[in-house]
């Protein structure tokens, strides 16, 4: 989802000179992306994580949940990639289910801080006065507490489970998305673009989805990337608490929660799930940042 | 100044307060009530003995008033009992309060120490070696679960080099150098990764001041290039170093939770923890609202500092 629109910003006819037409530009942000900075590094570990969650089934002969007693904590071997853990599981088919559920709690939780905290975002630089007041000061509560905390606060009263979760997840980020949204739509309204849609007689939401929206994306594209290595780090947080996923369905968190018992006898059950959520998290995080250095070059982190 | 103070400190009020709404709303978020978990499916009780307990909780008071006592009273220091052991809630968390704040501060102190040296040389040598190799010091930094980065270095440290003890807490004031000792490990898994985060301010910060025309001015002078770097440019860099700090403090606040369960400390964290585990959610409850406390006065003392520094801020 957020791959595409990456891949080729909304080319609107009102977006001023963002995006030129012609994609001179977007050629150049392209290539610079690709190739001036590791975001293409981190492209290529975040689709290996997607591809190996998706076809999980196809890269394994072995199932993620049977439990096989008698090849319990095998180091690795050519059967067993990355050994097996202690109930005899295979860690890498373990890692490619693990992914689906980290993969899917984080997409879901960052699309809902996306779409919650975008809106109120939005709604806030957009029409100022009091509602602005009122958005604001509730995301400076969501932000008066340290993320982890409040997740894991919400988790303790709401209970686990997969809706939850994301839940929990999500609510922690409404704010820093209601505020990047809110900034982008400040620096345009004003615009000459904006007063001439509502000069020509457009409705609100017309000005807000075709003039507002495409310039607020750039900034919301690099949010939500960055949003999803922490979203990442907080499911697996939240599971190796044992809050989060809950057992059988395996999860990264909850593997090294597991095999940390083991840790002297069999330390790949817990190492290799460990990389894992880094790998992906960094992969998350040099996308984000070659996609902001590529999309805004004057924010170029020198 | 002391307009400038009174307005700060007034602004933080609106903030501690949505927290303390928000914490006392959490235990609205709860299936059922207090009482109905308190006492579980499996146990025979009668309605009216369920009443009766609701009523001793104040639950069938309206909503406002609930929150208008608690509120009180808990600006009193009163956080009410543990649901399961019946001790006074503050009365606990005031003795795991000094491990989580050692912790934190521990921490504070590897990052700083880190990201500062580390910060300077990478900037000096922008584009060189040591840069690349401090970028990748912060990607992997970023990117590491701090549980994950613990539980390393238990491996590294404690099973295979049999340094550093893997787990347990000795109070500081009981034998300081112990205590320091065993908390090594725990403050490298936050601080390493509180030392990315700041590293990457500090060598962007320090960019930015030697570009100005005043480090340009100092070097025409003749100041050697050690003085210029340390006297004039790092000062004026670690402005924006402090702030980022003050702001990751609550992260590494957030972190405590996890780090103190990775190596069993008894601090707050593992406090609210505890409390999740045996449904104590007044305990929960508490602990959730002195680290967001803490983590509000942070942000305090990190506005106050900042203006102490930077007379511009004051008249903003």
């Amino acid at each position: 989802m957020a791959d595409r629109a990456a891949a080729a910003p909304p080319p609107g006819p009102i977006v001023g000179a963002r995006l030129m037409p012609g994609g001179g530009r977007r050629g150049k942000a392209l290539r610079l992306f690709l190739f001036r900075s590791a975001g293409g590094l981190g492209l290529v570990l975040v689709l290996a994580a997607v591809l190996g969650a998706t076809f999980a089934p196809v890269l394994t002969p072995y199932d993620a949940i049977t439990l096989n007693p008698p090849s319990r904590l095998q180091g690795p071997s050519a059967e067993h990639w990355l050994g097996t853990d202690q109930l005899g599981r295979d860690t890498f088919t373990r890692i490619l289910y693990g992914g689906r559920v980290s993969l899917a709690v984080a997409g879901a939780a960052v699309a809902f801080a996306l779409l919650v905290g975008g809106a109120l975002g939005v709604v806030a630089g957009y029409y100022r006065g009091w509602l602005d007041s009122v958005i604001m000061r509730f995301t400076d509560v969501l932000l008066s507490f340290p993320a982890v905390l409040l997740a894991i606060a919400l988790i303790a009263f709401l209970g686990a489970g997969f809706t939850n979760l994301v839940l929990a997840i999500g609510i922690v980020y409404v704010g820093p998305f209601a505020r990047v949204a809110r900034a982008a739509v400040l620096t345009v309204r004003e615009e000459l673009f904006v007063e001439a849609s509502r000069a020509l007689g457009a409705r609100d939401p017309r000005i807000v989805w075709l003039a507002v929206l495409p310039s607020a994306a750039g900034p919301l594209i690099v949010e939500v990337t960055l949003r999803l290595a922490y979203a990442i780090l907080a499911e697996a947080s939240l599971s190796f608490l044992g809050l989060g996923t809950q057992p059988p369905t395996p999860s990264w968190g909850m593997m090294v929660a597991e095999g940390r018992r083991f840790l002297a006898l069999a330390p790949w059950a817990t190492v290799a799930p460990g990389l894992a959520i880094m790998l992906i998290v960094l992969g998350f995080n040099l996308l984000g940042d070659g996609l902001r250095d590529a999309l805004d070059p004057r924010l170029k982190t020198r | 100044m002391f307009v400038f103070l009174g307005r700060r400190i007034l602004l933080t009020l609106p903030a501690l307060f949505g927290v303390a709404l928000v914490v006392f709303l959490l235990m609205r978020a709860i299936p059922g009530d207090v009482v109905s978990q308190l006492v579980g499916p499996e146990q025979e009780i009668s309605p009216e003995r369920m009443e009766e307990l609701r009523r001793i909780f104040g639950l069938d008071l309206p909503i406002h008033v609930q929150f208008g006592r608690w509120l009180s009273a808990a600006l009193q220091g009163d956080l009410g009992t543990s649901l399961r052991t019946g001790r006074s809630i503050s009365g606990d968390l005031a003795l795991r309060f000094p491990a989580t704040l050692q912790l934190a501060l521990m921490s504070l102190a590897i990052a700083l120490a880190m990201a500062v040296p580390i910060g300077i040389v990478a900037a000096l040598n922008r584009g060189r070696w040591p840069d690349y190799l401090g970028s990748a010091f912060v990607l992997v930094g970023l990117s590491v679960p701090s549980f994950f980065l613990g539980i390393l270095l238990i491996l590294l440290f404690s099973l295979r080099l049999g340094w550093l003890p893997p787990a347990g807490f000795v109070p500081f004031l009981e034998d300081p150098l112990e205590s320091t000792r065993r908390m090594l490990l725990p403050s490298l898994s936050l601080g390493l990764i509180l030392a990315a985060a700041t590293t990457r301010i500090m060598r962007s910060a320090m960019l930015e001041i030697l570009s100005r025309d005043f480090v340009r001015t100092a070097r025409a002078k003749g100041l050697s290039e050690r003085k210029v770097t340390l006297d004039h440019a790092l000062r004026n860099a670690l402005i924006p170093v402090i702030t980022v700090v003050g702001l990751q403090f609550g992260s590494l606040l957030g972190g405590t939770v996890i780090i103190e369960q990775v190596f069993s400390i008894p601090g707050v964290g593992r406090f609210a923890l505890e409390g999740i585990n045996l449904r104590d959610y007044p305990v929960v409850q508490g602990a959730v609202l002195v680290i967001a406390g803490a983590f509000v006065f942070v942000n305090l003392v990190v506005d106050i500092l900042y203006a102490f520094i930077d007379p511009r801020v004051r008249y903003g």
